[in-house]
């Protein structure tokens, strides 16, 4: 059952593959803003590059958040996918991770084309891939709790940014903070190991919160 | 069997409706009428557990659905006003999805042929956002031959159906009962329905 929220997310993801290339476009262009404005220093470039990257990517994953449960909301479905037999822990979990699956990965592999542009070193754009493999699943998961909490509030996308960005900030630090250790070839395993502990805490919380959420929201 | 007890409901400033008593044993059909905005679309949600009960008890089998969990969903099916459709897929994708969900598996072939019965054959492979509002609320009403569960809560299941298709669901309504299945429809169509248990609820009084 679980396999069959999977599934149908992905197809209802390629039948609108339209809102999932646009995601990642905006990742792309906001990213490749920089070089431009910045010109051709490439110092200073470097030195920005973690955080630049980081930054758009998290931008990018709230952007995804609309999709998430809005539409589901709206045709119905989500009071059907509420009354499946099985948890809604469960449900969430497959919903956020066929999220994930088309927004955070593409956005990671596409990572190392864009880290040229800053002309990182090699071993900086694998930790880059790295950070954001075991970053964007944790932003899907947190982000999905504030999805969960303003749906079917007027506004909602903003207050979903309100609500979700400041929750974002430690894997920002961490996940920036492996690229830069890895440009200063200091040790990266202290921040990627707490990105993964990050991701370890909400794979158990944030789907359980997610879920009562969406039970108020649904009243 | 289902049991409702002293059943109220508050919503926002206004009540809807209190003192709401029925039982339900297998085999029986209840019938809730009542004008616009009276509450049965709420009361059908209650029997859902998709709105926690402000006063009295649902009971399933005997214990309280609340504390059921996910076992209520196993022997629930609920067809709401909106009909859960995904506009993007075709009806026998959005069969199968549902199915699936709740834990039937059914191949392509299944789904064509339950279509078939349904009267979308040729209609089957188009996005439900080009199929016409009855030819929806049929893709959603397919469902209910997928499943094997006991409790069916239908909620306006009718409108937009035209006569041939009334009687089509009449006609699985009856399976239904026969087969000791219980059935709470809200609807203001009187069914020709031979259930051995006919019960009427108008929350207007």
């Amino acid at each position: 059952m679980f396999r069959w929220v999977v599934v149908r997310d992905l197809t209802l993801a390629w039948k609108g593959r339209v809102d999932v290339l646009s995601t990642l476009f905006f990742f792309l262009i906001v990213v490749s803003l920089f070089p431009l404005g910045i010109g051709p220093e490439t110092h200073l470039l470097r030195l920005i590059a973690p955080g630049v990257v980081w930054v758009a990517a998290l931008l990018a994953s709230m952007l995804s958040l609309g999709r998430l449960f809005a539409n589901d909301y709206q045709d119905g479905t989500l009071e059907q996918l509420l009354l499946t037999p099985q948890p809604l822990y469960l449900v969430v979990l497959g919903k956020v991770m066929a999220l994930w699956l088309v927004s955070g990965v593409p956005l990671a592999l596409l990572s190392p084309v864009l880290g040229i542009q800053f002309g990182l070193p090699r071993n900086a754009l694998f930790v880059l891939v790295v950070s954001l493999l075991l970053g964007t699943p944790v932003l899907a998961l947190i982000g999905s709790i504030g999805a969960a909490l303003t749906l079917g509030l007027r506004g909602g996308g903003l207050l979903v940014s309100i609500l979700v960005l400041p929750l974002y900030i430690p894997v920002l630090i961490f996940g920036a903070g492996a690229v830069d250790a890895s440009i200063m070839d200091s040790g990266v395993q202290g921040s990627l190991s707490l990105l993964g502990a990050l991701l370890m805490l909400s794979l158990v919380f944030a789907p359980w919160a997610t879920a009562a959420a969406l039970r108020i929201s649904l009243e | 069997m289902l049991e409702v007890t002293d059943l109220g409901c508050v919503r926002g400033d206004r009540r809807l409706f209190s003192d709401v008593n029925f039982t339900l044993s297998s085999g029986s059909y209840l019938q809730v009428q009542g004008p616009n905005g009276s509450g049965k679309t709420s009361l059908l949600r209650l029997i859902c557990g998709l709105l926690a009960p402000s006063e009295g008890h649902i009971r399933w089998q005997g214990a309280n659905i609340g504390s059921l969990g996910e076992d209520y969903f196993t022997s629930l099916s609920y067809v709401g006003h909106r009909n859960g459709l995904k506009e993007e897929l075709t009806p026998i994708e959005n069969l199968r999805v549902t199915s699936g969900l709740s834990g039937t598996q059914l191949s392509q072939q299944e789904a064509t042929s339950i279509l078939g019965k349904i009267g979308l054959s040729g209609r089957d492979h188009l996005p439900a956002r080009l199929l016409s509002e009855g030819q929806r609320r049929r893709t959603a009403l397919a469902r209910l031959m997928t499943c094997e569960t006991s409790l069916w809560v239908l909620d306006e299941v009718l409108t937009s159906l035209d006569s041939s298709a009334v009687r089509f669901v009449t006609s699985l309504l009856e399976e239904h009962l026969n087969k000791g299945g219980i059935a709470v429809v809200a609807t203001h169509h009187e069914l020709d329905l031979s259930a051995n248990s006919y019960q009427q609820l108008n929350l207007a009084s």
